[in-house]
């Protein structure tokens, strides 16, 4: 039980391997280790930053589709409003083309009115002015009594 | 077995060393080639886990090896708060060294001496850890450690301050000096001897064991075995903690 050269050779023995421990062993299975670990919390953290990409993208989609829908209940409006506007338009277009035409009927009646007038009135006179010359065959002479044949002429105008 | 050289020579038999030399120059060379046989499985156990280590998902090789770093780290972590780059494979190495050491303890007490006794060799003893040479080794080492870093850190005047003036003040010098190199020198003495006496014993009661009749032996020698499965581990834990709180200490500035 003696304490002799065996303990130097086991402190050479134990030397060497802390040595290569240190300097083979430890570092790359630590750095490993811390490796992994980053590795680890760096996945997690991506995966929350997902999650929370997800929900804005959900929110900014619903967000849209909101939008989407308003505008196209606006557009739909709008189509309706014209719609009914052209309507209206192609309507009164069509009361006011119907009364000019009713209008020019009318115009064109009251001219031919006139007209018809006219010459009616034109043979009267004519008619009496011959029966009036027969009449007068004698005594008037056309010339002396222009004047008079003039007023009666005018006043049956 | 108990037959050659009665009892005592059984006993005597097994706990002598295979030396060659003389006096100081004597060489136990089963501790020194057990012990480097068990540090080389260490080290090739290890050192082919650092060489295909990954940071996907390890190998079952790997996820022991990864066990015990982060143990000793952690270990490290708790008591010692500095930089170190030796310490926490300094402690990685003694507490596998120490465990694969009195791992030998397990093996039947007869099995390796009669081998050896086969082959000529006259003496066997497999366990370093019953060696003092060994345990005083490791502890001696650790102790050089402790005071390289005392210096280190405390520089010489830092370091003979905390050897004089500690604790009652620099009054009572002459004191302070010897309660501190008690205190110093117990340390590497408590560790080796620590581990010698635990592992000494256990291996000794093993022995006695084997001298028992052949149909007592399972009985005791069954669950003596299963509580040294736990000594071998605690041992080796104790050693290592010790290792990594006397080199904090070393390390704190007072």
């Amino acid at each position: 039980m003696s304490i002799n050269a065996t303990l130097i050779g086991q402190m050479i023995t134990f030397t060497l391997l802390v040595w290569f421990t240190m300097q083979y062993v430890w570092p790359p299975l630590i750095e490993a280790l811390e490796e992994r670990k980053k590795k680890i919390s760096d996945g997690l953290a991506a995966a929350e930053k997902g999650q929370e990409d997800m929900k804005l993208a959900e929110k900014k989609a619903n967000k849209y589709l909101k939008e989407a829908k308003v505008e196209s209940a606006n557009i739909i409006a709008l189509a309706q409003k014209r719609a009914n506007e052209i309507v209206e338009e192609s309507k009164n277009t069509a009361k006011s083309e119907g009364e000019k035409m009713i209008e020019s009927a009318k115009a064109q009646i009251e001219q031919e009115t006139q007209q018809a007038k006219e010459s009616l009135r034109k043979e009267v006179s004519s008619l009496a002015l011959k029966a009036a010359e027969q009449i007068l065959q004698e005594e008037v002479d056309k010339t002396k009594h222009k004047d008079i044949l003039g007023r009666t002429s005018k006043q049956l105008g | 077995m108990a037959s050659e050289g009665g009892t005592t020579g059984y006993i005597v038999h097994h706990l002598t060393p295979l030396t060659v030399g003389e006096g100081f120059w004597t060489l136990h060379l089963d501790t020194l080639f057990f012990s480097a046989v068990l540090g080389g499985l260490f080290i090739l156990f290890f050192k082919s886990v650092a060489e295909k280590v990954t940071t996907g998902v390890p190998g079952p090789a790997q996820n022991f090896a990864e066990m015990m770093i982060e143990f000793v780290d952690q270990q490290v972590k708790d008591t010692f708060h500095g930089q170190s780059k030796l310490i926490a494979p300094l402690g990685l190495t003694i507490f596998c060294w120490v465990f694969l050491w009195n791992m030998m303890d397990l093996l039947p007490v007869d099995l390796l001496s009669l081998i050896s006794s086969l082959m000529g060799i006259e003496y066997l003893r497999v366990v370093p850890s019953t060696d003092l040479n060994a345990t005083f080794a490791l502890s001696i080492s650790v102790f050089i450690l402790i005071i390289f870093y005392s210096i280190k850190i405390k520089g010489v005047l830092g370091f003979a301050r905390e050897l004089t003036c500690t604790p009652f003040g620099p009054w009572m010098m002459p004191f302070n000096l010897l309660l501190k190199v008690v205190e110093e020198i117990a340390k590497p003495i408590s560790l080796a001897l620590r581990l010698f006496g635990n592992l000494y014993a256990g291996e000794l009661i093993f022995i006695l064991i084997a001298l028992l009749p052949a149909f007592i032996q399972p009985l005791l020698s069954f669950p003596w075995a299963i509580f040294h499965i736990l000594i071998i581990v605690l041992q080796a834990f104790i050693f290592m903690v010790l290792t990594i709180v006397y080199l904090s200490m070393a390390h704190e500035d007072h």
